[in-house]
């Protein structure tokens, strides 16, 4: 159905339409864990181990859904598949690398009320993907996601060190840097297009 | 001690499992009536959309007949909507002469697909309507496509006509820069809204290739009335 | 506050609790703790779709519905959900209630739906209604859960008509799709864009922070 090279899905996930800042997915993590360099990197990672996995879930179930013509359940089978991997995921981890789970562990719950997650999973069914289109694009909104809490936490701890007005201090503040980055983004308006 | 562990457990669980499985029915029946409930009225809305769209997109249009692309590019007409085909709305006007043809296109935006309508019109060899069925192009940039007046004035008269032996189209619609349109073939384009400017041209000079030559030839067939 | 507004419905289906009264539960919603600007809640919808009044309006009514069902669904069914699934049980209640209000928006109006696109398929994974569900209908009576529902809409509802209008009129030059500059106005495009939304909220942050330290300074 979709004609899109992989390449330019992927550049397109992750540059040109991030889903933090041009699509405000995943926006409260990305205000709630942006503080420090080390746990955004961590957060990013495993948001985008979560995406991949719910992507192919999704792609599956889309399937299922379209076989037996009962779309109209799409929604919540997506969020409750979504919420199961999850917990899936958390159990693997757990067993297979105590290491992993305690760097990882208290982030992967929050992931599922993570709405780039679900948002993923609906964007791709419209957009009409093929398996391998879902997983790169999956790929690259994770990766676009990482790198805009990374580039956020790094901003986040060089202004610790700075003065800042009252008046912006909190939300406020991040919100502002956040618009910024935003803008610096559309810049990428235009890539891979051609 | 153990076993009064494990009953209390086993019951638990059920529970769970008998409260989960109830929520889940009433949770399915909602979703499937309030599914049915408003499926009439929603397709009712989708068809009189498109119905206005192809009306929009054919000036001077009164009646409409539906017709079916065949694999071998022939056309046979139907009642409605129909599932997975290719349809194409030949438009009359009061007297039943044929003014023109409404066809779906689709292509890549710059966000996502962008779905559009445009009415060709076999006796000028031009298109001369043009409307946005669907777009999620950037609010403020890339949404002028569906706006701007100077780019729709672009699909007012746009030369599609064919070669001499009628078989392709001479030149194939192009989106140039703002300012750089010279001949009536090529879509003036937007000013910050280059990619979405650019995506249209492209997606109409596809399909314009494509269907321009079969609906030319079809021409004849078109303003056959009906019952004749 | 209390004085002024006294719970006129008295005890039982509303509450009987004498120390709050129901009106405080509905208040504290649009006002104190709006869920918008106080607890900055819920912010993927508040930013994505309100790059015009009648969208944020629109997407605030869908959620205050979501809400609204949910809250009461799961506060009348608080003593018979098992502890261990509540959130499941929570999720599922808020996913049939949204898929319901996007197929309404569907049969009401084509043009909204395109707006609002599929936004309205997140608001299952709006931490507002989730938070709303855990933190006080599975513990609260079913009217009190509605006026809390209604107050955290409303409350929603102003938080996005505000940041909606404000962008709508720089970025558009208009309210409501009504012009309100005259044609010379050159519209602040980047109010609309993804960067407007960051810039509006953090605007009103900061006129809420500017109230409070100034309520402090007093």
């Amino acid at each position: 159905m979709n004609q899109e090279s992989l390449f330019a899905i992927f550049i397109n996930a992750s540059l040109i339409n991030n889903f933090v800042l041009a699509y405000f997915l995943g926006i409260c993590p990305f205000l709630g864990v942006s503080g420090k360099m080390e746990t955004a990197t961590k957060m990013g990672a495993a948001v985008t181990f979560v995406m991949i996995i719910s992507s192919v879930c999704a792609y599956g179930l889309h399937a299922l859904l379209v076989s037996i013509d009962a779309i109209y359940l799409q929604l919540i089978s997506y969020i409750v598949v979504i919420a199961a991997t999850v917990q899936l995921v958390e159990m693997f981890i757990k067993k297979m690398s105590p290491a992993l789970f305690r760097a990882l562990g208290i982030f992967l719950p929050l992931i599922t009320t993570n709405c780039a997650i679900l948002g993923l999973a609906l964007f791709q069914t419209n957009k009409g993907y093929g398996l391998a289109q879902s997983v790169v694009y999956a790929l690259g909104a994770g990766i676009g996601f990482t790198l805009a809490l990374v580039l956020m936490a790094g901003l986040r701890e060089k202004l610790n060190f700075a003065e800042t007005p009252n008046l912006v201090k909190g939300t406020a503040l991040t919100l502002l840097i956040a618009g910024i980055l935003s803008l610096a983004f559309m810049g990428f308006a235009g890539l891979g297009s051609n | 001690m153990k076993e009064a562990g494990n009953t209390s457990g086993q019951t638990s669980g059920q529970k769970m499992l008998l409260t989960m499985t109830g929520i889940g029915v009433f949770c399915a029946l909602m979703i499937v009536l309030s599914y049915q409930g408003t499926l009439p009225r929603i397709e009712q809305l989708k068809a009189e959309a498109l119905e206005k769209a192809i009306f929009k997109v054919v000036p001077g249009m009164e009646s409409k007949r539906t017709f079916r692309m065949e694999s071998d590019g022939s056309f046979t007409e139907v009642s409605g909507k129909e599932k997975d085909a290719r349809l194409v709305y030949a438009g009359y006007d009061k007297e039943g002469k044929l003014v023109g043809v409404a066809v779906e296109a689709a292509g890549m935006g710059f966000a996502d697909v962008i779905k559009v309508i445009y009415g060709y019109d076999p006796e000028k060899e031009a298109v001369v309507g043009f409307y946005v069925l669907e777009s999620k192009e950037t609010p403020g940039l890339g949404d002028k496509i569906e706006k701007d007046p100077n780019f729709l004035a672009n699909f007012e008269a746009l030369d599609v006509s064919l070669t001499e032996d009628k078989s392709k189209t001479k030149n194939t619609v192009v989106a140039v820069k703002h300012g750089e349109k010279k001949n009536n073939w090529e879509v003036d384009g937007i000013t910050g809204a280059t990619i979405s400017s650019r995506a249209i041209g492209n997606l109409l000079g596809t399909s314009t290739a494509e269907m321009a030559p079969v609906l030319h030839k079809n021409k004849a067939f078109f303003e056959v009335k009906k019952g004749q | 506050m209390s004085q002024l507004t006294k719970d006129k419905t008295g005890e039982g289906f509303w509450g009987n609790l004498a120390n709050s009264p129901s009106t405080n539960e509905f208040l504290k919603g649009l006002w104190k703790e709006n869920p918008v600007f106080v607890q900055v809640l819920g912010m993927c919808p508040t930013l994505a779709v309100t790059n015009t009044a009648m969208n944020g309006l629109a997407m605030g009514l869908a959620t205050t519905f979501v809400l609204l069902m949910s809250n009461i669904l799961v506060s009348s069914l608080r003593n018979v959900i098992p502890k261990q699934v509540r959130i499941a049980s929570y999720i599922l209640i808020i996913a049939t209630f949204v898929t319901m209000t996007d197929y309404a928006i569907q049969a009401i109006s084509v043009d909204l739906s395109k707006a609002l696109g599929a936004f309205i398929s997140l608001i299952v994974v709006n931490c507002l209604i989730l938070g709303r569900a855990e933190a006080f209908a599975s513990k609260n009576t079913v009217g009190k859960s509605m006026l809390d529902a209604l107050g955290m809409g409303f409350g929603f509802v102003i938080g996005l008509l505000s940041l909606g209008a404000v962008r709508e009129i720089l970025g558009n030059g208009s309210i409501f799709g009504i012009p309100v500059f005259p044609a010379s106005f050159q519209e602040w495009v980047i109010m609309i864009l993804p960067p407007g939304g960051f810039f509006t909220l953090a605007m009103w942050l900061m006129f809420f922070n500017h109230r409070k330290q100034k309520k402090a300074a007093l």
